[in-house]
């Protein structure tokens, strides 16, 4: 059996009958509480297959609480959310089988090889013995990581690292990449390289992808559209050109963030973010 | 079914690959059951305080001192679960169609052959000793599968905790705090017809006291099982059961 295949088979088999069939993802009011705080508030979210579409938003907005329920890892508190036209709550497994997701965390085992955790995610996600061979060889060489697959990954670098989660996460070729701060931490190089892998992804799978960012660059030369995540809530959404124009003419895509997110970039929580990084950069070296 | 077992045949292979490659802690849970068994085991025999039956009382202690080795060991299990959260390792696998059930009982089964790993010790520093010791074929059998049995259960409930408290500080807290207990109120040491009533009513609910008297009956020439071997697997079965029904409910949580 390949669990692969069936998850797309049934999504067209469901074209003609789900209302909203056409979004890869679909949310409605989605909304999550914990306790008191409303982490993310009625949030409506409509991204097209083949879309590179940039959730932003300065630390705290609900960036990651949204990645988390529609990856289903955290249950809604309110509101609904199709992904590859599964409801998350109501057929999980679909909704697994669909997506690939890198968290923001580091999550490459740094105990195992770059070849062990590939293999993991890939028996993990069903595929057999021959497919996998060809597919993590695949996935090593497009991602360059040939002559370090059999090196610990507590010894690759940052770039390497997001690299190999990403090979990981695209393995068992989903139609929907979720990644959460993919390229936070990075130098501008590792950065590009990421990039390029993605528009590569895009260009030969029409994958769709969902990427938390607070980098304006790479909101602006990567997103197809952006939404722009304010205390929980949509504040805006549209094309990066869309949102500077309607600013004015020499609006930056700063100024843009500034308007929608509540504060500049440099004010938003970057110590918490720093030091974060550093460390999980601390615990794999 | 086949899937599975595949799922937790892939969760048990990296655990196995991770701990052959940092052996260290192998070794370092060898030593104390060198000291129970060498030093109190063979003073606590000059004393001869304490009314053991048939066997010796270093004969007594030792599937004791066995099923403690599994009990020490497999209760930090938790330890790594949190860990794995903190890097996010536990998201990916929660994100993967993987059944949550494939991933807990990956992680108990490897606990299991961690477990083997402390027989093998055990047994070593035993022979050395003169413990004597079943050594037919069946018997073996049944004392690794009733090792492994043991590694999954606290294992198990040690994620359990660790879904429950969720950071690495509290863990160690708990953990120091259950283990000795559940030690000392056990038939590890000391039968139960000599402890104190409430004691002994402690012991009884303690799945510790059961793999002892499975391993007591198994392991030992001349050793019997109290319970029976009915009982002692039973209970076992039962607490790993309800264990994993309580995990695979709990363990999707940590990734909230
Ligand atoms: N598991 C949780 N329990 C309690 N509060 C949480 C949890 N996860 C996130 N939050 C809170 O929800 C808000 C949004 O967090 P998050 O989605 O991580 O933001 P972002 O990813 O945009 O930085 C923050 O105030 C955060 O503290
Ligand atoms: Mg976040």
């Amino acid at each position: 059996m390949s669990n692969t295949a069936t998850p797309h088979l049934q999504r067209i088999a469901n074209m003609n009958t789900t209302k909203h069939d056409s979004f890869a993802i679909n949310t409605s009011e989605l909304t999550r509480q914990f306790g008191n705080l409303i982490a993310v508030d009625h949030v409506k979210l409509q991204v097209a297959y083949g879309e590179i579409f940039g959730l932003l938003g300065a630390n705290g907005a609900g960036k990651s609480t949204v990645i988390k329920m529609l990856t289903t890892l955290l249950p809604p508190t309110s509101g609904t959310a199709e992904v590859g036209g599964f409801d998350v709550i109501k057929f999980q497994g679909a909704v697994r089988r669909s997506i690939g997701y890198v968290s923001q965390l580091l999550s490459a085992d740094g105990a195992l090889t770059g070849y062990e955790n590939l293999r993991l995610s890939a028996k993990l996600y069903g595929l057999d013995k021959a497919e996998r061979e060809q597919r993590i060889a695949n996935a090593l060489a497009f991602m360059g990581l040939e002559d370090s697959s059999h090196n610990l990954v507590r010894t690759y670098s940052g770039g390497m690292i997001r690299r190999l989660e990403l090979a990981q996460a695209m393995l068992h070729r989903p139609a929907i990449l979720f990644l959460d701060e993919p390229t936070i931490g990075l130098d501008p190089v590792a950065r590009h390289l990421v990039w390029d892998r993605l528009l590569d992804l895009r260009r030969d799978y029409g994958m769709t992808v969902l990427i938390t960012t607070h980098d304006m660059e790479e909101a602006e030369e990567l997103c197809d559209r952006l939404a722009i995540l304010h205390r929980g809530r949509v504040s805006v959404v549209g094309k990066p050109a869309e949102l500077r124009a309607g600013l004015g003419d020499d609006a930056s895509m700063d100024d843009v963030f500034a308007h929608y997110a509540g504060g500049s970039i440099q004010e938003s929580g970057t110590f918490r973010e720093v030091a974060r990084t550093r460390r999980t950069a601390h615990r794999l070296g | 079914m086949k899937r599975f077992l595949r799922e937790s045949a892939a969760i048990v292979e990296v655990e196995l690959i991770k701990l052959m490659r940092d052996p260290t802690e192998i070794i370092s849970r060898a030593v104390q059951p060198v000291l129970w068994l060498v030093v109190f085991g063979q003073v606590l025999a000059q004393v001869r305080g304490i009314q053991t039956g048939q066997l010796s009382y270093l004969e007594f202690i030792t599937p004791g001192i066995l099923a403690q080795s599994v009990l020490f060991s497999a209760i930090f299990y938790g330890i790594g679960i949190i860990w794995e959260r903190d890097l996010g390792v536990v998201h990916k696998l929660l994100a993967s169609p993987a059944r949550r059930i494939s991933l807990v009982f990956g992680k108990a089964l490897a606990a299991g052959f961690r477990g083997l790993l402390q027989a093998a010790v055990i047994y070593l520093i035993a022979f050395v000793m003169n413990v004597s010791l079943k050594q037919d074929a069946l018997s073996i059998v049944a004392v690794l599968f009733s090792v492994m049995l043991g590694s999954g259960i606290f294992a198990t409930f040690s994620l359990v905790i660790a879904c429950i408290v969720k950071t690495r500080e509290r863990f160690m807290g708990i953990g120091q705090l259950l283990t000795m207990p559940m030690f000392f109120a056990s038939n590890a040491i000391y039968p139960l017809e000599i402890m104190p009533g409430w004691l002994r009513i402690v012991a009884q609910v303690n799945p510790l006291t059961y793999l002892i008297d499975a391993l007591r009956g198994l392991m030992i020439n001349g050793g019997q099982s109290v319970h029976g071997y009915y009982v002692d697997f039973a209970v076992m079965f039962a607490v790993f059961g309800l264990l994993l029904f309580v995990a695979v409910r709990l363990y999707p949580t940590l990734a909230e």
